[in-house]
């Protein structure tokens, strides 16, 4: 399964003049004030791949989906989605933001917050009707919520919680997903579930991008990865760039990781 | 006059029935958009706007000399949302953070209302007087072109309200993301934000510069005690605002008429009060009774599986122990031996105990659940 995957990718990128990328960044320069966050990255992200964003604190991780997808506004560069401006290619993109960075205590429910995943697709002004409701139902059944779903969102675990961030961008049925450290303060068995989830997403065809913190898991997990400190270090397989020395270059310290095979 | 006797005259009497009208009004429409405010963590976005509209108010007088509640509310409106912008100006321009940026907005605003008031006193002119009523408001003034202006104010809040209720919801969950689904969230930000200061200059006259915040954050916060649904948090809001109203102007009318606005705010806050104890959900009362009671139970259930060891051991699960064998560590009290015999988990006699056949069956789910809680 995982030799044909690569062999396909190894197609794509053998034709690369011609290629579509499912993302494709150029020369992306982002800054808050005076101190750039990115600098002129250049990034091809082939379609199809599970890849993760590794690299130390502060290396602009987040900044970097921020930007791709719009919502930070960046002083150079552009970006383009299956050969198109992001703008015009909304419909093919979700997000799953960090957890932390919305208030759990807001009065709404698990089946609630999923529904919100159907909103872009609704338009301005129309309000969710039955089939939103039954496409949010069927996305918390594939995440393991669906006996969860009138708990109002403060009950829930913090696995459940990404889990519901999971489904609502699930709701979406996008082509690219971006996910922000989707593993932060999970358990164990949340973990497990997230990525066998990501693994369908990418046997689907589909193509995940994903902030990761745990470098152990990057060659079981991914497939793909791009080092990130400011700067881009390297992007590709896991199996040919996942090493001592990119993460060296990255981390800046001599980083000792050793990978099977 | 007395309270029954209030509530007689409110159905005859045409001033006390605009007064209530309007204090009504007011209340339901800041408590509604006040959910809003205190749901985006904005509690003293409401200060600050109230304050910054006092320089309107007093600017717009020395401009058309008129003194209708129109005209100086609508330079309360300009000014409140100069005040608004350039928090917000602060807030993305600067390191500055927000409190300091609201501290700062509503004390100079507020700092050049004041002196303006004072000049506008000093003013050979006898039309001055009554502009001071703005600092704490003076529900007595209130004509019935004023609830008109508060009604219509009203129904336009609600409708844009129910049609962008989406929009408006996303927004206040997690605006990063209602961004990526292509929603304009600069618009829907401004839209809220814009009604929630026509609310606010809205009850200047009525409740005053100073107190005003209190009307949009109380019945909001009280509200979102007693349900876990926005809809319902917004409707509760609404109407504990206008409960508000109604109570603070008839305690103030048949109370040597008291000062309308603050008894307003103060019915307000005995809202807040009484939520903050009694939901059952949230409130302070329940949640430690709840404490306590998990806190027996889960005696009792250390007792009990105690007891399920030692009867374990035994072919005979009502083979009477001694009391003795039980200490505090195994969570064992007079009264929670008590308890389990109340329950029939157990029989007494004399200096011994002994598991009825009721107590073994609960003790062994315990065990199991137990059991299964470890896996």
């Amino acid at each position: 399964m995982k030799t044909e995957n690569t062999d396909k990718h190894a197609e794509t990128s053998g034709i690369t003049s011609e290629a579509v990328f499912a993302v494709k960044v150029d020369d992306l320069t982002v800054a808050y004030n005076y101190k750039p966050v990115l600098w002129d990255i250049d990034l091809e992200i082939p379609e199809g791949v599970l890849m993760a964003i590794v690299g130390p604190n502060g290396a602009g991780k987040s900044t970097l989906i921020k930007s791709i997808l719009g919502i930070l506004k960046p002083i150079a560069g552009s970006v383009s989605i299956y050969g198109k401006p992001y703008e015009q290619q909304r419909a093919l993109v979700a997000y799953v933001p960090q957890k932390g960075s919305v208030d759990w205590d807001f009065p709404t429910t698990a089946l609630d917050v999923v529904m919100m995943g159907t909103y872009g697709s609704l338009g301005w002004i129309k309000r969710p009707k039955l089939r939103e409701k039954k496409l949010a139902l069927e996305a918390l059944e594939k995440v393991g919520m669906l006996s969860f779903k009138s708990r109002q969102i403060s009950q829930l675990s913090g696995g459940q919680q990404q889990r519901i961030f999971l489904a609502r961008a699930l709701v979406q049925d996008a082509s690219i997903y971006f996910m922000d450290e989707p593993f932060q303060g999970v358990d164990a068995s949340t973990e497990i579930a997230i990525i066998n989830i990501l693994k369908a997403l990418r046997k689907a065809g589909k193509t995940v991008i994903v902030v990761h913190h745990d470098l152990q898991t990057v060659p079981e997990y991914f497939d793909w990865v791009t080092f990130l400190n400011v700067k881009k270090i390297a992007t590709g397989p896991v199996k040919d760039i996942f090493n001592d020395d990119n993460l060296t270059k990255t981390y800046g310290i001599n980083y000792k990781v050793s990978i099977q095979e | 006059m007395n309270l029954t006797e209030y509530f007689a005259l409110v159905l005859n009497d045409y001033t006390l029935r605009t007064i209530t009208l309007g204090t009504a009004i007011l209340g339901a429409v800041t408590g509604m958009l006040g959910s809003f405010a205190v749901l985006r963590k904005q509690s003293l976005l409401g200060d600050a706007i109230s304050h910054a509209a006092l320089p309107g108010i007093a600017i717009a007088f020395l401009i058309t000399g008129a003194k209708d509640s129109n005209t100086l509310l609508f330079g309360a409106l300009i000014s409140g949302l100069l005040g608004t912008f350039w928090i917000r100006g602060i807030i993305s321009k600067t390191h500055l953070k927000s409190d300091t940026a609201l501290g700062l907005i509503l004390s100079v605003f507020f700092g050049f209302g004041m002196l303006l008031l004072t000049f506008i006193q000093k003013q050979p002119n006898a039309n001055q007087a009554g502009l001071d009523k703005y600092l704490f408001g003076q529900a007595a003034t209130l004509v019935e072109s004023d609830v008109w202006l508060m009604a219509v104010v009203t129904g336009l809040s609600l409708f844009v309200m129910l049609l962008f209720w989406k929009e408006f919801k996303i927004l206040l969950f997690d605006k990063d993301y209602a961004k990526t689904l292509g929603f304009n969230t600069k618009f829907i930000d401004i839209l809220i934000t814009f009604f929630i200061v026509l609310a606010i200059v809205l009850g200047l006259q009525t409740v005053g510069v100073v107190l005003m915040s209190a009307m949009l954050l109380a019945p909001a916060a009280a509200a979102r005690q007693w349900t876990n649904s926005l809809s319902m948090m917004v409707i509760l809001a609404a109407i504990f605002g206008a409960f508000s109203g109604v109570f603070g102007t008839a305690i103030s009318a048949s109370q040597n008429n008291l000062s309308t606005g603050p008894v307003i705010v103060l019915v307000a806050a005995v809202f807040v009060l009484v939520s903050f104890v009694f939901s059952p959900s949230r409130g302070l009362l329940f949640r430690q009774i709840r404490v306590f009671k998990n806190r027996s139970d889960l005696e009792l259930h250390k007792t009990l599986s105690f007891m399920y060891h030692i009867a374990e051991t035994h072919t005979d699960i009502s083979h009477p122990h001694e009391i003795r064998i039980l200490n505090n560590f195994h969570g064992f009290t007079k009264g929670s031996l008590k308890k389990l015999q109340e329950k029939n988990y157990i029989q007494l006699q004399g200096s011994t105990w002994s598991l009825t056949d009721e107590g073994f069956k609960m003790a062994t789910n315990l065990y199991n659940q137990q059991q299964k809680g470890h896996e």
